[in-house]
């Protein structure tokens, strides 16, 4: 497969991304590469092999006890934009 | 004093003869004296630095024993989060952003009498290999100050190298501590992944990162992954019952009976001749001393770097999408809708190679190619690290080299990302399958720059690696080299 | 030619556990904001996930009550996109092997029962709460939701009528509070259920196009958007139409839904297994010890007390509307040895009792034992119905010592034979009219007599005995004549 105009704009949706012209020219040859070279992969035949997970006897989870939170001051203290000790955004809907 | 290990300048602070204060006033100078011309750190904090020496001396004073690197000035990356220091990750999506709470690992150093003077420059986001994305400038090598200091833990090598902390602390994604090690001519330790704990760490890829130490010789370094090590509540994957103990060897000098193996494939093209050389002399050295050397061929090699990349950037994808200018970081002046605050904050905020990878992730995870990549890749993984098991059935470790050449030229490898990419190529296997490895100098090369080799060992055999390379470097003088012709 | 509802419920239950799912922050409701939250819930750099082991046994246990196979290992996902009340911008959530699969949930549509499928129960994390100023065209955003546990029970599209879905989420609703697992408060949002409707000819077995329905919060409301929903598609279809694959908002106030703005058609939400989160297996003596500790549920329940206690269904069903009224009943029934009794003062007395003082099942503090004492007493006849309802009253209000009350209070019956003819007879002598009148067949006669000597005698009077006495009397009276 190659990379396009069109996957490019895709990836820049899901990725919250917007690309200067500059950028998706470099991209557009960038990831052709890098993406024909990582579907050097399929070369390997990997029928019935599981997927990497870690896996452990126990949950390792712990307790339910409710223990103390941030000082509402230091949660905010990075926002760029706080108001009524609430993150603010502009309007979503 | 900056001839003194780590552990000797604690027992000398012990002993009385320096002061805690005294040794960070005398790690600052130096600092100061250096670092304008190496760009290894981002921040230090004199002030907060010499208020801590105070509160540990006054402990020691009274009595309290903390631990063997008690009062010794440590360095941190910026990636990890020290409580109200800042932590840039050398992006400016993190310009200004303070933690609010202190990394696991960090918490940990300090309770033991460490002294955290400030912190250290990389790449963007841990993403690279020359620490030359960074937005704060390239950390230049001390060797020679035109070349790379490595990446992603550029500043934490360079720092250690040319004197300016004795100790500090690095990640290692994919080959970020053990490179630079071998750019710098220091040694470092990648551990296990689940021996340290990741909380604080600010993350790239969560199945690959693993906090390790960076110091001048293997015991330092040792005596930091005791510290650091072992089981955290807040983070699920660490799962080290109780921190390492490596014991205090008289300078062996034998390993008789160790089986060591040898990937001759990894010598075959693209390696530069001095690197091989110096890498098969470290391997000779270690056979003199009694260990056995048996060449194998590496399975699988072809496929490590497509593999690691695929799950590194898909992984990186989703963690870097929580800086979205508004509960910290960088948040666009250009933007006032929702979409646009997103993108443009992202946009400005984030490097170039930083973006490259984020799309990469997205197309990986993207459905239509999951399969196809993703799932693939984690097949893969699978396959690297049943090869590694059965590798650790015949060997008790794997010496293999840590890098194809010596550091080169800054911006000499800016272009071309698959090219940077594939000199990770002896490196990310060893995350792939969450193994631990030891970067120790073992030479140098045509232009007079520092080789390392690396000793990958099987899950949490920390302690046999640990042994090998006390053994090594109580036979060689390679790590006792200072550039600037000082040798110790 | 008629047409065939096709609904299917997806039903998310905030967890009543004490502490978040990932973090130690509290699930409280009703904090200021953003004063219940952490690095781990707000997303911070370098923060990481830790499971409550709480919930992944509270799923368990909804799982075994809603005959669901449950999985052997506890594997998360993470689903990414951006929202401003997602701070990770990806949700913990469960995709490719949910908790819980495979089950159903039994309901009864008038006579008949029916199985509702339940193709699985996944546990995820909430979102934060947004609270939007159109004015300043700013929207603020409140994490102290962020992080609650949730579980999604997503059922099959078994579900015909708005009937059907409001009796599925009423059982569900008694499942969830009998397990003690949450506190099911449709309007404070712990309850939340979206419905999925298509309709399709009746005998096709094609699915047709369906809309989703949101912003339900009364099982009542979920009724009625079914109920209009299907009319609305019906019609299109009817004109010839084609129904829109669309998310839709229902107005319970007006009675009608609303396509929303879909800009979001298809998200790719790129769902991959949790890193943070290795997995890990869930065991044998683990699930043995949950299914030990099951609680009996209430329909359980309820076919237990017709077969063991002959109570019958009305009862039943008053009976186990509360966990601790059945408690109580079970109680009281173990402790008096008469079920039947038991039934009748619990469904009766104490439910009016509690009704008339807005008393609410779990603040409900009454000693089983007093009540115990009074069924027994009335049942042995030694105190009348009118002063054991006066009693069971003292001991709810006041916390009275029965025996010290009725003793306190003369309640004792006297049965006392020469008393009571005293009375008969005085009372038959003094109102020669109504003695004739009960000769003439008039029953109230009897009654006006009997309260006569009732009043007299006052409540320590046995009603049985003075009755038995009187119409002994009277026919004596009548014999003579």
């Amino acid at each position: 497969m190659r990379v396009d105009a069109g996957l490019i704009s895709y990836l820049e949706e899901l990725s919250a991304l917007s690309l200067s012209e500059d950028e998706k020219l470099r991209l557009l040859g960038d990831l052709d590469e890098i993406l024909q070279y990582m579907a050097s992969l399929s070369g390997l035949d990997t029928q019935n092999i599981p997927a990497y997970s870690l896996v452990y006897d126990n949950m390792n989870a712990r307790e339910d006890v409710a223990t103390s939170s941030l000082d509402r001051e230091k949660l905010l203290r990075n926002a760029p934009k706080s108001a009524n000790g609430m993150f603010v955004a502009p309007r979503t809907v | 004093m900056h001839d003194m290990s780590a552990l000797e300048l604690s027992a000398a602070i012990m002993a009385k003869k320096i002061g805690v204060i005294e040794a960070v006033d005398a790690y600052i100078d130096r600092i100061e004296a250096s670092d304008s011309r190496l760009n290894a750190f981002l921040c230090v904090e004199k002030d907060k630095a010499r208020a801590k020496a105070s509160q540990i001396q006054a402990r020691l004073d009274a009595g309290e024993r903390l631990s063997p690197l008690a009062g010794v000035p440590v360095a941190i990356k910026d990636n990890i989060s020290v409580e109200d220091m800042q932590c840039t990750c050398a992006s400016n999506m993190l310009g200004g952003y303070t933690p609010v709470f202190n990394a696991t690992a960090v918490e940990r150093l300090e309770r033991a009498g460490m002294i955290v003077i400030g912190k250290l420059n990389m790449d963007e986001f841990a993403m690279g290999g020359s620490s030359e994305t960074g937005v704060f400038g390239a950390v230049k090598n001390p060797w020679d100050t035109s070349r790379v200091a490595g990446g992603s833990s550029g500043g934490s090598a360079a720092a250690v190298a040319s004197g300016e902390i004795p100790l500090a602390l690095g990640s290692d994604t994919g080959g970020s501590i053990r490179q630079p090690c071998a750019f710098c001519g220091v040694t470092g330790i990648k551990p296990t992944y689940g021996a340290v704990s990741r909380y604080g760490l600010v993350a790239y890829a969560s199945s690959l990162d693993q906090i390790g130490p960076i110091g001048n010789n293997i015991d330092d370094c040792a005596a930091m992954l005791s510290i650091i090590s072992g089981r955290d509540d807040m983070d699920s994957t660490c799962v080290l019952e109780s921190p390492f103990d490596f014991g205090q060897e008289a300078c062996p000098q034998r390993l008789d009976g160790i089986k060591i193996g040898l990937p001759r494939n990894y010598f075959d093209a693209g390696i530069a001749e001095d690197v091989k050389s110096a890498v098969m002399a470290a391997a000779r050295e270690l056979e003199e001393a009694g260990a056995v050397v048996e060449e194998f061929e590496m399975p699988l090699m072809d496929y490590m770097i497509p593999a690691y990349y695929i799950i590194a950037c898909a992984e990186a994808s989703s963690n870097l999408s929580r800086y979205d200018g508004l509960k910290y970081g960088y948040r666009s002046p250009n933007a006032d809708t929702l979409q646009g605050v997103y993108r443009m904050s992202r946009s400005e905020g984030f490097g170039l190679e930083v973006k490259r990878r984020i799309m990469l992730g997205s197309f990986v995870l993207s459905s239509g190619y999951y399969d196809a990549y993703y799932k693939k890749a984690l097949q893969v993984r699978s396959l690297i690290k049943d090869a590694y098991s059965s590798l650790f059935g015949r060997f008790d470790m794997i010496l293999s080299p840590v890098a194809p050449g010596t550091a080169y030229k800054i911006g000499e490898n800016a272009g071309d990302p698959l090219k940077m990419y594939m000199g990770d190529i002896y490196t990310v296997s060893v995350n792939l399958a969450g193994l631990p490895a030891a970067a120790l100098p073992c030479g140098f090369g045509a232009k007079g720059m520092p080789i390392g080799f690396q000793l990958v060992g099987s899950a949490f055999s920390e302690g046999k690696l640990v042994s090998a390379a006390r053994v090594y470097q109580n036979r060689t003088e390679f790590n006792k080299a200072r550039p600037g012709g000082e040798a110790l | 030619m008629t047409w065939e509802v096709v609904v299917g419920l997806e039903v998310h239950a905030e967890l009543s556990t004490r502490s978040k799912i990932f973090c130690g922050c509290t699930t409280a409701f009703g904090g200021e904001p953003n004063s219940q939250v952490c690095p781990v819930c707000s997303g911070m750099p370098g923060s990481l996930p830790r499971l409550n082991s709480a919930v992944v046994e509270y799923a368990a246990r909804l799982g075994i009550a809603l005959n669901c196979e449950i999985a052997n290992e506890c594997v998360f996902d993470r689903k990414n996109y951006f929202y401003p009340d997602l701070p990770k911008a990806y949700q913990i959530s469960q995709l490719y092997a949910p908790i819980c699969s495979g089950g159903f949930l039994e309901i009864e549509v008038g006579e008949a029962s029916k199985k509702i499928g339940i193709r699985e129960i996944h546990m995820e994390e909430d979102a934060g709460k947004l609270i939007h100023n159109s004015q300043s065209g700013e929207t603020f955003m409140d994490f102290n939701r962020c992080g609650v546990p949730l579980l999604e029970i997503v059922s099959l599209p078994d579900i015909r009528s708005g009937a059907e879905a409001a009796a599925y989420l009423e059982r569900l609703r008694e499942i969830l509070l009998y397990l003690d697992i949450c506190d099911c408060k449709m309007q404070e949002g712990s309850l939340r259920a979206d419905v999925n409707l298509s309709v399709r000819r009746c005998g096709s077995s094609e699915f047709g196009v369906r809309t989703e329905m949101k912003n339900l919060n009364s099982i009542k409301a979920v009724s009625r958007a079914i109920e209009h929903e299907s009319v609305r598609q019906i019609a299109l279809l009817d004109r010839g139409g084609t129904v829109t694959q669309q998310t839709r908002r229902w107005d319970d106030t007006k009675g009608e839904s609303y396509a929303m703005r879909s800009k979001e058609n298809a998200q790719d939400y790129r769902y991959f297994p949790e890193p943070d989160l290795p997995n890990s297996a869930l065991g044998e003596s683990w699930l043995a010890r949950i299914l030990e500790n099951m609680p009996e549920l209430a329909h359980e329940k309820r076919e237990r007390y017709a077969g063991e206690f002959g109570i019958s269904a009305y009862e039943a069903k008053v009976l186990t509307g509360d966990r601790n009224i059945a408690g109580l009943f079970e109680e009281l029934a173990s402790l008096c040895g008469n079920p039947k009794e038991a039934a009748r003062l619990i469904s009766g007395e104490l439910m009016r009792l509690m009704n008339a003082s807005s008393i609410l099942p779990e603040e409900l503090n009454i000693d089983a034992s007093k009540l115990a004492k009074l069924v027994v007493l009335v049942t042995e006849g030694k105190i009348s119905r009118d002063a054991y309802k006066e009693t069971i009253e003292a001991v709810f209000t006041q916390n009275v010592d029965p025996g010290a009350y009725i003793a306190q209070k003369g309640l004792l019956m006297q049965s006392d034979d020469d008393a009571v003819m005293e009375s008969v007879l005085a009372a038959i002598n003094d109102n020669p009219e109504a003695v004739a009148d009960y000769f003439l067949g008039k029953e109230k006669a009897l009654t006006f007599l009997m309260g006569k000597v009732m009043k007299k005698l006052g409540k320590s009077a046995n009603p049985i005995a003075v009755k038995k006495s009187m119409e002994d009397r009277l026919q004596c009276i009548g014999g003579k004549k």
